[in-house]
């Protein structure tokens, strides 16, 4: 069994983001890089069919160089080898893109699953998973908190607005992980050394014969809409504010 | 003439909320471009309840009926849909960005080879085109963002858009479709309680942090919830301290909720959490640390002890008619 598991790299959740001097684009000049936090839920998810089924865990990036860091860690935590897709320029790229990028790249490693992050926390888009569904003609699981995989069949538990939906697919497919899942892994000491032997490819997307063609241009970045500045409730006790709240709730606010 | 398409989304025979946000959206894109509404229904059974999708500024409805419609399946529908809209040609496609349009979103994108702008607060018309704007970076940053190919598809992060009623009845044309090859099958559905709101749809939302100490302390949650119609939600250590469950966590790695009125009790105000609620359209922090920087966010703050204001609220609130 073969698995792929898409990866990418983004800024740390705690990272201030500034607006580069063109307005259309962020500085990423201070920035810590991390692996997508959703994308270790389907790192620690090929893991376990590794050891379960036996299967070969590829990673795959796409990106500058510094993806490398993020492709390192999965190989630390235990997948056995990575693709990177090197571009100075892809960061911010149409994800539309990324996916066909992505599908030329994964197609050749004949997998059986591929895993996604839900969605990216710096595009916030969700859409590269479901692209990759389609670009190569498989079936999809998406945001999904528990995945069992069976005899050509894999099921999945996929939460939605009230309810959770129990779905089956036909393998190969593409499973795109949500938080619930399972516990991501650390990379150990042992696991770290080992991984920098592990084969890390290096290719481009001449090599995979995609030509940049993105339809979804950003225009303008602008910080997020100003609050109104907020007021504190005022009273002695905690029955007071209570009180108090609940009538400017009521008579100020209109919202109860 | 250049059409205004809205992908509608149903469940059990009726057609959703996000739905009809939708359908006000497009009617206003479609006024600005001198276009019509056009809404798409996939479904079984649901021919009479087309025409009120009128109500909200549909023009006309294009009905599909197909036992593989009944339940929403990404493939059907997403194979379905593409053929519709090579046909059809509408110049904007809209979708609600539900669990269901965001899955349907990125594959009718890749399909129809175009893009779409995901989980748009605001959408406007410049010499035009669509131009969307989409929070980035767990809303730090706002993108403005343009499609450069047709259909321009972007789908709506749900409880921003109102839906407005604005009369008229929608001309329904029943068409028919080859659903796309189905490789999934629904098992089965597991509810979740009777009459839990989810938090993405939710118009109030009280939520509990690591201040609550325990799960049990939630009841008091729950209980000011009750009275208000709100949904119940949780920040990640709550969550991580398996007090609640992964599904009622708010923030960057949980669920990005735009309630009318969002309470933080016993919430610290963390990057990440922010980052899932901060485009609430009231904010009320209930956190006795007059330091904690959910305080600098709130539009109402109660410095005080929340196991004394929260039960205190919930008293008050049920004196109100
Ligand atoms: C990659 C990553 C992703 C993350 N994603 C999320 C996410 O999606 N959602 C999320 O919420 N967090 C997320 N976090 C975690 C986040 O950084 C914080 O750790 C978390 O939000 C803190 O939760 P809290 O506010 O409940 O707890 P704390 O920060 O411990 O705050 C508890 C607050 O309760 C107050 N308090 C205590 N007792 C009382 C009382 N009796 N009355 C009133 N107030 C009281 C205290 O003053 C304190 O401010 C993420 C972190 C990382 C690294
Ligand atoms: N540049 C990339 N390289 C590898 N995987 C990516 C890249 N961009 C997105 N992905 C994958 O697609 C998922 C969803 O991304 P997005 O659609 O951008 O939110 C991520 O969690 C990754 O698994």
């Amino acid at each position: 069994m073969n698995i792929v598991v898409c990866i990418k790299q983004v800024p740390d959740t705690e990272t201030q983001i500034k607006i580069a001097s063109d307005g259309k684009s962020i500085e990423t000049d201070d920035i810590k890089w991390v692996m997508n936090p959703y994308d270790e839920f389907g790192v620690e998810e090929a893991l376990v069919l590794q050891k379960e089924k036996g299967a070969e865990v590829t990673v795959v990036g796409a990106g500058p160089q510094r993806v490398t860091e993020a492709l390192r860690t999965a190989l630390a935590m235990g997948a056995d080898k990575a693709v990177l897709i090197e571009d100075d320029d892809f960061y911010g790229a149409d994800p539309i893109t990324v996916a066909k990028v992505l599908a030329k790249a994964i197609e050749p490693l004949n997998p059986d699953i591929i895993f996604f992050g839900q969605r990216a926390v710096d595009d916030d888009s969700g859409v590269v998973g479901s692209a990759v569904a389609e670009f190569l003609d498989m079936p999809q699981l998406s945001v999904v908190t528990k995945v069992e995989v069976g005899d050509g069949t894999v099921q999945a538990h996929r939460p939605v607005e009230g309810a959770t939906l129990v779905l089956e697919s036909t393998l190969p497919c593409v499973i795109t992980a949500q938080k619930g899942l399972n516990e991501p892994r650390y990379a150990s000491l042992p696991g770290i050394m080992k991984a920098k032997k592990k084969p890390l490819e290096v290719i481009s997307l001449a090599d995979l014969g995609v030509e940049r063609d993105d339809k979804l241009e950003i225009v303008a970045l602008n910080p997020p809409p100003e609050r109104a500045p907020g007021k504190q409730v005022e009273g002695e006790t905690g029955q007071e504010i209570a009180i108090n709240l609940v009538k400017l709730l009521r008579e100020e606010a209109k919202v109860i | 003439m250049a059409g205004v398409w809205v992908i509608a989304e149903h469940r059990d025979g009726e057609f959703r909320k996000v739905t009809f946000e939708a359908a006000s959206a497009a009617k206003k894109v479609a006024e600005e471009m001198g276009a019509e509404v056009t809404a798409v229904v996939l479904g079984k059974g649901l021919e009479a309840a087309c025409a009120d999708l009128g109500k909200y500024g549909v023009n006309k409805v294009l009905y599909a009926e197909d036992d593989a419609f009944e339940v929403y399946l990404v493939n059907a529908y997403a194979g379905a849909l593409a053929g519709l809209i090579s046909e059809g040609q509408p110049e904007v496609v809209l979708l609600p960005a539900s669990m269901q349009g965001k899955e349907l979103g990125g594959r009718l994108a890749a399909k129809l080879d175009t893009s779409i702008a995901v989980d748009c607060t605001k959408l406007a018309v410049e010499d035009g085109r669509l131009k969307a704007t989409r929070p980035i970076y767990a809303g730090k940053v706002y993108a403005d963002v343009l499609i450069k190919s047709s259909p321009q598809i972007a789908s709506l992060r749900p409880n921003v858009f109102d839906a407005d009623e604005v009369g008229g009845e929608a001309v329904v044309e029943t068409v028919s479709v080859t659903p796309g090859e189905i490789k999934t099958k629904q098992i089965e559905v597991l509810k979740e309680a009777e009459g839990k709101i989810d938090l993405t749809e939710a118009t109030i939302i009280v939520s509990g942090g690591r201040g609550m100490k325990d799960a049990d302390n939630f009841s008091i949650i729950e209980a000011l919830a009750a009275e208000l119609g709100a949904a119940v939600g949780a920040s990640r250590s709550a969550v991580d301290a398996g007090w609640r469950p992964h599904s009622d966590q708010v923030g960057q790695t949980g669920k990005v909720v735009t309630p009318n009125m969002y309470i933080a009790c016993g919430i610290s105000g963390a990057i990440q959490h922010l980052a899932g609620m901060g485009s609430s359209k009231l904010i009320v922090a209930i956190n006795k640390d007059p330091d904690a920087p959910i305080h600098t966010k709130a539009d109402y703050s109660c410095v005080a002890d929340l196991f004394d204001v929260v039960p205190a609220m919930t008293e008050e609130v049920k004196k109100l008619d």
